[in-house]
Parts: structure tokens; sequence; C-alpha cells
């Protein structure tokens, strides 16, 4: 899609991406990209009311299906913004989990720490952004008894987080509290430690939400009342992208 | 539509109520959005071998095409509440689609495929009632099916229904294709008997004005 520099250079958090302005429509009435402008803020204001609307939508009570372990798919698919061949080698020995925010215990986690953690299973649906969905088990920390263990502010509006692989993603707090939002340390058919491809050592399962709000290689977590925004959710992805 | 007064051939009648109108064409625009933007979603995991032509998607990308989706979705149903709410309060749709009978609609269907069948503006013949039920119907399946499809979790009663999320892609897929398939239909006939598009746009025509035609 040809672009005007002036219009490119702009920096702008309106924009989505190449293309919201640029479809069939845009064509059938010849609207150039400034009329295109308005179209992408009418669309990103319709997303931040599907926002709202989700959120109220949402119930921490109704709990997504769970599936029989012969329901699984295998192999699982591997997704990431990258190829396979890009997937972060992680120095486990090295590794910790910041902790940040509007939280009272900011000290860091080892992989060993969050193990002594109780764990919870869960066999449940994928749904990707995409369309497809697989069906896969996983095996962590429930992310509400996470959030008591560092303090956190559960009347904050949002939970961050960063990644190895440089992806960032958040949630509203409702979705973190839910019962089935857990700190996935394994998966597979016979839980064993996340594959790297999978996320190692730490990737966010939420069945009630998309699979891009599932990252991966968690480096940091961080409680927040200021929107944190995430690495598709900036491009134009609905940002609660609930299920 | 209004009573039919035979006496002079030149005067005009309602044809369409300025609801139906309305409804009709801020229906085409939203469904249109709704099919292109899908097409776009679709092509991001497609469940055929084949994707839809760049040229006839809406969006640019898949998260554009998402956010047109999701965007439309709510003219799309609220401009349908409002035709439903009128169609069933307003008996236009006891008047003008009812009754619909097998008898009726194999008569005007032979009728229509030799070419004889008579076209009276306001009135539908049983064919376009069985089209336009169907067509209803497909829309109420549309939506039903997608937000089965946006809310799996808080909404799983409905994937629950017909046996869960990934079948619920088909259901949404073949009600898409159902309503561009009448969509086709749609515009075909009104090709073959073009003095009907007026009419849905002024709202009114000449009663009389009758020609041998396929609707």
């Amino acid at each position: 899609m040809r672009k005007p520099p002036e219009i490119s250079n702009r920096s702008r958090r309106m924009l989505l991406r190449s293309g919201l302005s640029l479809g069939a429509l845009t064509m059938l009435t010849g609207c150039n990209l400034d009329d295109g402008d308005a179209v992408d803020r009418v669309l990103w204001a319709m997303s931040r009311f599907n926002d709202r609307i989700q959120g109220l939508l949402f119930s921490r009570t109704t709990l997504a299906p769970v599936y029989a372990a012969s329901k699984l798919t295998t192999p699982f698919p591997f997704n990431a913004y990258y190829p396979m061949d890009n997937v972060p080698e992680i120095d486990v020995d090295n590794w910790k989990l910041e902790v940040s925010g509007l939280v009272s215990d900011k000290t860091a986690w080892t992989l060993s720490r969050l193990r002594a953690l109780p764990q919870e299973s869960q066999i449940t649906r994928l749904i990707c952004v995409e369309g497809w969905s697989a069906i896969g088990q996983w095996r962590g920390v429930p992310m509400r008894t996470f959030l008591q263990h560092i303090g956190a502010d559960t009347t904050a509006k949002y939970v961050g987080f960063k990644c190895a692989d440089k992806y960032f993603s958040s949630m509203d707090m409702q979705t973190a509290l839910h019962p089935q939002t857990i700190l996935a340390l394994d998966t597979g058919p016979a839980n064993e430690p996340l594959p790297p491809q999978y996320g190692y050592p730490l990737r966010i399962r939420v069945p009630t939400k998309l699979g891009f709000k599932n990252p991966k290689h968690i480096a940091a977590i961080y409680v927040t009342n200021k929107y944190p925004g995430g690495y598709w959710e900036d491009q134009g992805y609905n940002w609660f992208s609930g299920s | 539509m209004s009573s039919s007064s035979p006496a002079d051939p030149r005067k005009t009648i309602v044809v369409h109520p300025l609801v139906v109108r309305l409804t009709h064409w801020i229906n085409a625009f939203a469904l249109g959005c709704m099919v292109a933007s899908g097409w776009q979603i679709y092509n991001a995991s497609p469940l055929l071998p084949f994707t839809f032509p760049a040229w006839a998607t809406l969006g640019g990308w898949l998260g554009g095409g998402i956010a047109w989706h999701l965007a439309a979705m709510w003219l799309l149903v609220a401009n349908a509440l409002i035709y439903f709410a009128y169609g069933l309060f307003g008996r236009h749709f006891r008047r003008t689609l009812l009754p619909i009978t097998p008898g009726g609609v194999w008569r005007d269907l032979r009728l229509a495929l030799s070419f004889k069948l008579q076209h009276e503006l306001g009135v539908y013949n049983a064919v376009q009632r069985l089209l336009y039920l169907v067509s209803l119907l497909l829309g109420v399946l549309a939506v039903l099916s997608g937000l089965a499809l946006w809310k799996p979790v808080q909404l799983q009663v409905l994937d629950d229904l017909v046996g869960g999320y990934p079948v619920v892609r088909w259901i949404h897929f073949g009600a898409m294709a159902g309503l561009v398939g009448f969509f086709v239909i749609h515009i075909a006939l009104v090709i073959l008997v073009p003095r009907t598009l007026p009419s849905m746009i002024t709202g009114r025509g000449r009663p009389h004005d009758v020609t041998v035609s396929e609707s």
C-alpha cells in the first residue's frame, strides 16, 4: 500500500498498520488516505467500545470448556510473530521473573520458587485470532495465586507481560483473577516442562482469551493502571480479545 | 401494500415503506462490510483449499479485517433489530411474506423458469417470499454463529448446541455462502426487472406497469 511519506512518518497510535483504511471500500469510493484516517479513528473507537462490552460480558465464574486427554491436538501447532528458527534460547540458570508495578513484593522469582507454589492443570482449547484452534494441556501456577503472593493491588486495571522474544501483551485484572488463568510451566500429554517453541520456561495460559493474549517466554510481570497495550494490540488487534 | 385502486394507471403507489427502504440499504452496506471483512479473516486460516482475492476483501490485513468485522456487526444487528421489530409488530412480514405454501412456490417457480411469471410491484410472488424468508433465516444463523465464534466461552451454550467451536466456523461460513448466493439471485432478478430498483429507492411505483418477467 502506498503512503505519502509525511503520513508514514507521523507518529500516531491511530494507524492500524498498513491497511485498515485501504480495503475494497476505499477503492470503491476512491477515498484518499486522509479520509482513511477518519475511518481508522472510527475503527479504533469501535475497538475500544468492544473492549468495554467484552469486559461487561466477562464472568469470572464462567469456565472455558475442558476436554478429555484423548482430545489433545498432537502435534500442537507452533505460532509466533517469527519463524521457529528464531525461538529465543533461554539460559535457565540466569532466568528470573521480574515483578514490578502496583505490588508489595518486587522480589524476582526463580523457576524453583514458582514450582514450589501450588500448581493446576487444564486441558482447554486455544483459539487463534486467525480462526484455527487446538486443544492442549498446560500446568502451572494460577495467576490469582501468584498475584496474592506478590501482594498485587487487585483493584488495579491491568496486568502486563514482557517477554524474552520482545513480545509484550496485557490483560484486564478480572481475567487475570479468573481461575483458569495460569502461569504455565508444563505442557503436553505428559505435562512436561514447556519446550522452547511453546514458551520455555514460562508462558501465560488464558483460555478465556485468543491465542495472541497467551504470551510466551515471560520475563516480567507488572501491575498497572496505565493501559499497557501489546505487540499486536498496538497494531490493531482488539485489546480485550476475550472468548 | 396500498389499497388496489385500478382507476388511473399513471398513479403511483407506495411499494416499499420508508423503514423497509432505509433498513434495506443500511443492511446492504453493513452486510457488504461483513462479507468482505469476513473473507479477509477467512484468508488468515482458510477452511477450504482456496482464498478470496485481495481485491474483494476489506481491511488490508487480518487485524484490519477483524476491526471492520467487529465494528460493522453493531450496525448490522442494530439495523436488523429495527427491521425485525417493524416486520413483526408492523405486520410487514405477515402482509408481504405470508402465506408461503409448497403449492404456491411450485406454481410460481414453474412460471418464473418459463419466464411467464408476472411481476406486480409491491406484491411478492411465492418464490420471492420463500427466498426472502430463507435469507432472513440465514441472516439470523450468521449472527448467532458469529456470536458463538466471538464468545465461545461466555456463550458456550451456543457452541455446545452444534458440537463446538470448529463446527461453528463451518456454520458461519455456510451462512455467509447462503447469503452471498441469495445476493447473486437477488441482483440477477433486479437486472431482469430493472424497474424494481427505483421503487426500493423512492418507495413508489406504478402498480399496473406490469410486464412478463422472471420474478
